[in-house]
C-alpha cells in the first residue's frame, strides 16, 4: 500500500480541483472570449458564491441540504446580478478599454473584497454538505503473503466529492448545449466573431455584454458554493482560484471554450498529483513560471489557433 | 520666464519646500513623509514604464522586492555594510529587471500585463519558498548597529527623512532629464504610436528594453532603502499589493507626469491613514479611488491640471 493508492487519491482529489476548476476558468474565458477583456475580479465573484452560501445556509438553518440547495441557485444569481450591475455602471463607461478595464477590475476586487471582511468577518467558515457519507475503495496489492485485498480500511473518498465531480459535469454539458443550440448561444456567439456586425444585424451588443459578465460570474460562484463545504469560505479565497484559473485561460488559447476545459483538466488534475508528491509552493512557482513562457513563446495558447 | 525655467522651477521648489518641511514637520507626519518619499521613488520609476513608455506593469513589486530583499539578504547573512549592500539591491533589481523585459517584451498589451503579473507571483512564491533564509511572510528585521552609511545612522529619524529626500530628488530629477531629452521624446512616441515610431528608423525594442532596465532599477532601489531606512525586509512587500500601489499612486497623480507620482503617493498615503483609522479595511478605500479614476479621471490629478491650465507641464 504505498504509491498507487496514493496515486488513486491524488487523481481523486484532482479531479475535484479540475471540476471546480473548469467551471470558473469557463466564467473567465466566457467573458475574455465575447468582451475581449480580463476581468480581475473574477476572483472574488468565486468568493462572493462562497460566502453567500454561508449566509444562506446558516439563514435557513434545518437540513444541510436545504441550504445547499437554496444556495446553489441563490448565491449564482445574486453574483450574477452584482457582476451585470457592474458591468453597466462602470466597464460600459469606460467602453472596454482593455487597460482601463483591468485597472477598474482591480478596484471592484479589492471593493468585494474588503466589503466583504467588514460584512462577514475574517474568519473562515464552513458550510456542512447537504450529505457526506465515506466510500471505502478496494485495493488489490500484491503483498509478503501473495495477493491481499484492502477493504474496507484501505483508502476511501467521500459521496460529496464524487457529487462535485457529476454536478460539476452535468453543468458544462448544460453550458455546452446551451452555447450551441439556444438561440442565446448564437447571439453571444455572434457578438464574440464580430462586435460590428452583430450590431448591425440588431443585436444589443452591450445588454449581451452585460448578461455576458454576469454569467461569467454566476459560473464561478457556482463553483464556489460546490467546492464550499470542502474547503471553507473566507474573504481571501478569491486569489488562488483567479490565479489558477488564468493559467487555464491561457494555456487552453485565450477565448477558446473548448481549450479552457481541456486545460482545467489537465492543471487541475496536476496540481491535485503534484501538491501530494511534492511542495505545493514549488509547484505553485513552476506553474506560474510555464504560464508566463506559454504566453511568451506561444501566445495563442496550447490549444488556441494562431490569429490570421 | 521661459518654459525651462519654470520647470526648473517647480520641481526644485518642491524638493526647497520638502527640505523646510522636514524641519518643521511634528515627529508623526516627519515620519510619515520619510515613508512617502520612499514610496514615491518606486512610483516615479513605474511611471517611467507606465506613464512615458505606455507599458502598463502588473509585476513591480518584484524589482522593489529584489532590490530590497538583495539589501536584506547580503546584511543579514552576508556581513556586508550598508552602502555595498545598497548596491547590491540596486544590481539585482537591474538584472531582474533585464531578464523580465527580454522575456515580457515579446508580448504586448493584455498579455505583458500577465505575464509581468505571472512572473512577480513566482518572484513573490519563491520567497516564501525559500523561507530558511528569507523568513517568508514573517520577514526580518535589519539591525540597528548595521543600518549607517559613513557614521550616519539611518535609523535616527531626521537622518532617515534626509536621506528619503535625497533618494526621491535623485530619482526626481534624473526622470526630469531622461524625459526631457531625447531618449523620453523616443519613449513618450513608442506610447502614443509603436508603429510609427519603428518606421521612422527608432529601435523600439531596445528603447523599452532600457526603459524597463531603468524602471525596474528605479524601483529597486527604493525597496533597497526602504528596507536600510526602516530595517524590515517581508515578503509582503513582494506581493500583488504592492505591484498595484505603484500603479494606483501614478493614475491618482497623473501618468506621464514628473511630479504626478509623489502627488499620488501623497495623497493615497494619507487618505488610507485617514481610513485605517476607523476600518480595518482600508483597502476598499484604494478600490473605490481605482474604480472613480477610471471613470471620471483617466489623466489622474496632475494630468487634469496640465490639460486645462500647464500646458507646460513635463
Amino acid at each position: 500500500m504505498e504509491f498507487g493508492p496514493h496515486l488513486m487519491l491524488a487523481i481523486l482529489e484532482g479531479a475535484v480541483g479540475a471540476a471546480v476548476l473548469s467551471l470558473t476558468a469557463l466564467g473567465l474565458s466566457l467573458v475574455f472570449g465575447v468582451m475581449r477583456v480580463v476581468n480581475v475580479a473574477h476572483g472574488e465573484f468565486f468568493m462572493l458564491g462562497a460566502v453567500l452560501a454561508w449566509f444562506v445556509a446558516t439563514a435557513l438553518g434545518g437540513h444541510p441540504a436545504v441550504g445547499f440547495v437554496a444556495a446553489l441557485v441563490v448565491a449564482p444569481l445574486i453574483a450574477g446580478v452584482i457582476a451585470a450591475a457592474a458591468d453597466w455602471l462602470i466597464l460600459k463607461r469606460v467602453e472596454y478599454d482593455p487597460e482601463a478595464t483591468i485597472v477598474a477590475t482591480i478596484g471592484i476586487l479589492y471593493i468585494m473584497q474588503q466589503s466583504a471582511l467588514m460584512l462577514y468577518g475574517p474568519e473562515a467558515r464552513p458550510v456542512e454538505p447537504p450529505f457526506n457519507s465515506r466510500i471505502a475503495l478496494p485495493w488489490v496489492e500484491w503483498g509478503e503473503n501473495g495477493l491481499a485485498l484492502f477493504y474496507p480500511w484501505g483508502f476511501g473518498t467521500t459521496t460529496y466529492k464524487l457529487f462535485v465531480i457529476v454536478a460539476a459535469a452535468a453543468l458544462l454539458v448544460a453550458f455546452w448545449l446551451f452555447l450551441t443550440r439556444s438561440r442565446f448561444g448564437l447571439i453571444m456567439r455572434a457578438t464574440q466573431l464580430d462586435r460590428e456586425t452583430a450590431l448591425a444585424f440588431g443585436i444589443p451588443v452591450e445588454r449581451v455584454y452585460a448578461l455576458v459578465f454576469g454569467l461569467g460570474a454566476a459560473l464561478a460562484a457556482f463553483a464556489a458554493v460546490l467546492i464550499v463545504p470542502i474547503s471553507q469560505a473566507h474573504y481571501l479565497m478569491g486569489g488562488d482560484p483567479l490565479l489558477l484559473s488564468f493559467i487555464v485561460v491561457i494555456i487552453g488559447g485565450l477565448g477558446s471554450i473548448r481549450g479552457t476545459i481541456l486545460a482545467a483538466l489537465l492543471i487541475g488534475l496536476s496540481d491535485g498529483i503534484i501538491s501530494v508528491f511534492f511542495s505545493p509552493t514549488l509547484a505553485k512557482i513552476l506553474a506560474t513560471l510555464l504560464v508566463a513562457l506559454v504566453l511568451v513563446f506561444r501566445p495563442q495558447g496550447l490549444f488556441g489557433k494562431k490569429p490570421a | 520666464m521661459s518654459e525651462t525655467g519654470k520647470i526648473w522651477a517647480l520641481h526644485l521648489a518642491l524638493i526647497a519646500a520638502l527640505i523646510v518641511a522636514g524641519l518643521v514637520l511634528p515627529a508623526y507626519h516627519q515620519g510619515n513623509l520619510a515613508r512617502i518619499l520612499v514610496l514615491a521613488t518606486y512610483a516615479v520609476g513605474y511611471n517611467l514604464l507606465f506613464g512615458y513608455t505606455g507599458l502598463l506593469s502588473l509585476g513591480h513589486a518584484m524589482f522593489f522586492g529584489a532590490g530590497m530583499y538583495g539589501l536584506g539578504l547580503a546584511m543579514q547573512h552576508g556581513d556586508v555594510s550598508a552602502l555595498p549592500a545598497f548596491v547590491i539591491g540596486l544590481i539585482c533589481a537591474a538584472v531582474l529587471a533585464a531578464v523580465v523585459a527580454l522575456l515580457a517584451l515579446r508580448t504586448i498589451g493584455v498579455a505583458f500585463m500577465i505575464v509581468t503579473l505571472m512572473f512577480a507571483q513566482s518572484a513573490f512564491l519563491t520567497v516564501l519558498y525559500f523561507g530558511e533564509w528569507t523568513r517568508g511572510d514573517e520577514g526580518f528585521v535589519l539591525q540597528q548597529a548595521t543600518r549607517q552609511i559613513a557614521g550616519v545612522d539611518l535609523s535616527e529619524p531626521t537622518n532617515r527623512y534626509y536621506a528619503a529626500l535625497i533618494l526621491f530628488s535623485a530619482a526626481l530629477l534624473i526622470t526630469l532629464k531622461l524625459v526631457r531629452a531625447r531618449f523620453g521624446r523616443v519613449l513618450v512616441a513608442i506610447r502614443e504610436n509603436e508603429e510609427r515610431t519603428r518606421m521612422l528608423g527608432y529601435d523600439c525594442f531596445r528603447h523599452k528594453f532600457l526603459a524597463v532596465v531603468l524602471s525596474g532599477t528605479l524601483s529597486g532601489a527604493a525597496g533597497a532603502a526602504y528596507g536600510l531606512l526602516f530595517g524590515y525586509v517581508g515578503a509582503s512587500f513582494t506581493g500583488v499589493q504592492y505591484s498595484i500601489f505603484p500603479l494606483l499612486w501614478v493614475l491618482l497623480g497623473g501618468a506621464g507626469t514628473v511630479i504626478g507620482p509623489f502627488v499620488g503617493a501623497l495623497f493615497m498615503f494619507y487618505l488610507i491613514d485617514y481610513a485605517s483609522g476607523w476600518t480595518s479595511a482600508y483597502m476598499l478605500i484604494a478600490g473605490a479611488v481605482l474604480v472613480a479614476l477610471t471613470l471620471f479621471a483617466p489623466l489622474g490629478l496632475m494630468g487634469e491640471l496640465r490639460k486645462r491650465w500647464l500646458r507646460w507641464l513635463p
